[in-house]
């Protein structure tokens, strides 16, 4: 049975508009099978399913796996240390040897662009992408975008601005085709040493000064500094940088307004963003981290070939 | 080795820009050498004649760059595969890189490649020996001896001359031999790590790009000290408008500087990197379309001299994996003819005599080799071809062992028919396991 989404998950740019809402639709009603006492559902009892991460990954491992638990899925962990990958075996034997044991979905992060689109092209199981290299994290996106609906309503003709180290993100990635699909208007920030060079052609509004950004937008979607871009001489300091870009409650008091502070984590505090906004009362990034199991379970279900409109009474009987 | 038959090659368009041939007639070849030009030739009984009415009769295609593989990846590629190879692509003399397992920085490496293309037997295969010892980019290898032992020009092709003051000797030292020095063009800071040109497609697909600037940094470097040092470089598979631009203020300026373009780089581009296809993944990448029609009209305007392919194969396994990972390169020997007639010709941005000229004729003018003319007592080399006939590309029947061709399944025009080295007949093409343009002498 094909899916409403097809048979992957490999990146918002290739979804449209109704399969995205279908998706942030489908989530509402999982969220509140986190919120129980007795946190399960039968919806993928019988299905197998393997979390292949050759990236290291707290986060974004565990909310899938409660994902899958939370609907009875079987799950096996695979790390690219310790395994036949670690002994030079290639990602497609590894998925086929995988595959010979009959299992029903893959997710993958790896840190090659194009990783989950080549697994997916070479084996007949479901595969979500979990983080591709430089190129989508699109539960990541869903994620974003589902607490900002929360708090904003509609996205349409909202402004959202992404700022940090776009050149080198996934979830910026996915935010910015994602967003745009629904209708928002999305902006970036950054240093341009940090901004793919052909930015403006992804249809998205450029800041060269956060304090421009702040001005402009409903949110701002913080990204992650990694600490190696120092050594690779992007920029020439994390301090500088935070004095040029980084959150303060300073920047956003100069606002007047309630602009919303999104995080995909980890964060480094006092670099991209300073404590008193990631734990202020603008901040959402907790929201984040739980919207993040509602969406990755919609997603699962959905590929799975659950119904929509089902999905309501899933959550009951799995029916 | 047993001589040849006599073959008269009856009825084709004898296209030949280097002896102003533009006309009807029939080429008679006996003992190795063009024997005849002209119309209706007769031929002893002996003579194998062949049909060319409805094909081109060219000189043969000679193509100045390609990686044979030979010595140290044998199972990508031998000597032998890719100098059939070349014949079954209509080329009947080809220049192999030097960037093998060992690299052919001396005299001994170029010998031993001279006589593994002897037995081959297929097209001729010449040699280019390295710029610097072990393509390291530090000391000159020994260009004297290599000359001496068949290597017809240098290159540290696969990786820039990072030095400037290396490249500057180079041009320098080269002269006594009159042999080219063939750059490729890469900075190599800027194109660091880089697996696609950098664009909206790079940034789309979250894959490291190589800019424009980093060929374009170094034509300019290359094409200053040919004009300070009186050196002729080539500067191999250009890939760029800006490239272009300042290959024809080089022109412009008298100095001694004569490039390539391969025909990816005038058919493909970036796009073709979307589904993160490895079999588009090469260096210099497939670039935006603005590129495509500055090199298409560069072949035109004469700036741009010849085509090459580049032909690079790579084992299945190599290119069967992450996009990144991917080592860079296509095969091009039996794809290059089809290509550049279905881009160029059948296009109109040229005429069959201006093709001929840029894949024959100039290779053979510039780099100081044998062939790329038709004139009586020259040696046979020559390609006849089907400038109309399409065919859809499978890889899984080429002669090269490397299936790695971005042209899978298309559907092209243009083919070899026949490809003549030294009088000998070195490939066919057939139809039905029948032999096109087959019949025999004294039919008529």
């Amino acid at each position: 049975m094909t899916s409403a989404l097809g048979k992957d998950l490999l990146g918002l740019e290739a979804l449209t508009s109704d399969q995205i809402r279908l998706i942030l639709d489908t989530a509402e009603p999982f969220k509140e099978i986190s919120e129980r006492a007795i946190k399960k559902v039968p919806a993928l009892r019988g299905s197998t399913i393997v979390n292949l991460f050759f990236e290291n990954s707290t986060r974004t491992r565990i909310s899938f796996e409660f994902a899958e638990k939370r609907l009875s899925a079987d799950t096996v962990n695979v790390s690219a240390s310790g395994s036949s990958v670690s002994k030079g075996e290639t990602l497609v034997d590894t998925a086929r040897n995988l595959e010979a044991m009959r299992i029903d979905m893959v997710v993958i992060r790896h840190g090659a662009s194009g990783a989950a689109q080549f697994l997916a092209e070479r084996i007949e199981s479901n595969v979500i992408n979990a983080g591709d290299g430089t190129h989508e994290h699109p539960t990541q996106g869903l994620l974003d975008m589902l607490t900002l609906r929360d708090h904003l309503g509609d996205l349409a003709g909202r402004k959202i601005c992404i700022c940090g180290d776009v050149l080198h993100s996934r979830v910026a990635r996915s935010n910015i085709w994602g967003l745009k699909k629904l209708g928002a208007e999305v902006a970036v920030c950054g240093p341009r040493s940090l901004l793919p060079n052909a930015i403006e052609e992804f249809g998205v509004i450029v800041f060269e000064r956060i304090e421009e950004a702040i001005e402009w937008a409903d949110a701002l979607n913080v990204l992650r500094l990694q600490l190696e871009r120092m050594t690779a001489g992007y920029i020439p300091s994390s301090r500088e940088y935070n004095r040029v870009f980084g959150i303060s409650r300073e920047r956003l008091a100069r606002a007047g307004r309630n602009v919303l502070i999104l995080h995909p984590g980890p964060m480094n505090r006092g670099v991209e963003i300073d404590s008193d906004v990631a734990d202020g009362p603008q901040s959402v990034i907790l929201n984040q981290v739980t919207n993040g199991v509602a969406v990755r379970m919609a997603v699962l279900y959905l590929l799975a070939g659950g119904r929509p409109e089902l999905a309501e009474a899933a959550k009951g009987g799995g029916r | 080795m047993r001589g040849a038959a006599p073959v008269l090659l009856r009825g084709g368009t004898l296209v030949d820009p280097s002896s102003g041939l533009d006309e009807r007639g029939d080429i008679f070849i006996r003992d190795g050498v063009i024997d005849g030009i002209g119309g209706n030739l007769g031929a002893p009984d002996s003579a194998e004649v062949i049909d060319c009415s409805g094909f081109i009769v060219a000189p043969g295609l000679i193509d100045v760059h390609c990686h044979l593989r030979e010595p140290g990846r044998e199972d990508v590629e031998t000597i032998a595969t890719g100098a059939r190879a070349a014949a079954a692509g209509g080329f009947t003399a080809v220049c192999a890189m030097p960037n093998t397992d060992p690299v052919t920085d001396n005299q001994a490496a170029v010998g031993f490649i001279v006589r593994q293309a002897q037995r081959a037997g297929a097209a001729r295969v010449h040699v280019i020996g390295a710029i610097s010892v072990g393509q390291l980019g530090e000391r000159l290898a020994e260009f004297g001896e290599m000359v001496a032992a068949g290597a017809v020009a240098v290159s540290d092709d696969g990786r820039p001359v990072v030095s400037a003051q290396l490249m500057r000797t180079a041009l320098e030292y080269a002269r006594t031999f009159r042999i080219p020095v063939i750059d490729h063009c890469e900075e190599p800071t800027l194109a660091s790590g880089g697996a696609m040109n950098e664009g909206i497609v790079s940034a789309r697909l979250g894959l490291k790009g190589i800019p424009s600037e980093a060929e374009e940094i170094m034509v300019i470097r290359d094409i200053l000290l040919a004009r300070r040092t009186g050196g002729h470089v080539h500067l191999a598979h250009m890939s760029t408008h800006g490239s272009v631009e300042l290959i024809r203020w080089g022109k412009e300026r008298g100095i001694n500087v004569t490039a390539e373009v391969c025909p990816h780089h005038i058919s493909l581009t970036e796009d073709r990197v979307l589904a993160y296809d490895t079999n588009a993944k090469m260096n210099p990448p497939l670039r935006t379309q603005k590129d495509v029609e500055s090199l298409r009209e560069a072949v035109k305007d004469g700036t741009i001299d010849m085509i090459a392919t580049d032909h690079a194969p790579h084992h299945y396994d190599e290119k069967e994996r992450e996009f990144a990972d991917a080592p860079n390169g296509i095969v091009g020997l039996e794809t290059a003819l089809a290509v550049s007639i279905t881009s160029l010709v059948e296009a109109g941005h040229i005429d069959c005599q201006t093709l001929v000229e840029k894949m024959s004729c100039a290779p053979a003018r510039l780099f100081g080799l044998p062939g790329g003319t038709l004139k009586r007592g020259e040696p046979a080399d020559i390609t006849v071809f089907d400038p109309r006939g399409k065919w859809i590309v499978d890889p899984l029947q080429f002669v090269t062992k490397g299936r790695n061709s971005p042209y899978a399944g298309a559907t092209l025009t243009g083919r070899a028919v026949c490809t003549i080295v030294g009088g000998q007949i070195v490939h066919r093409l057939t139809n039905q396991g029948e032999a096109i343009g087959s019949s025999r002498a004294g039919t008529r």
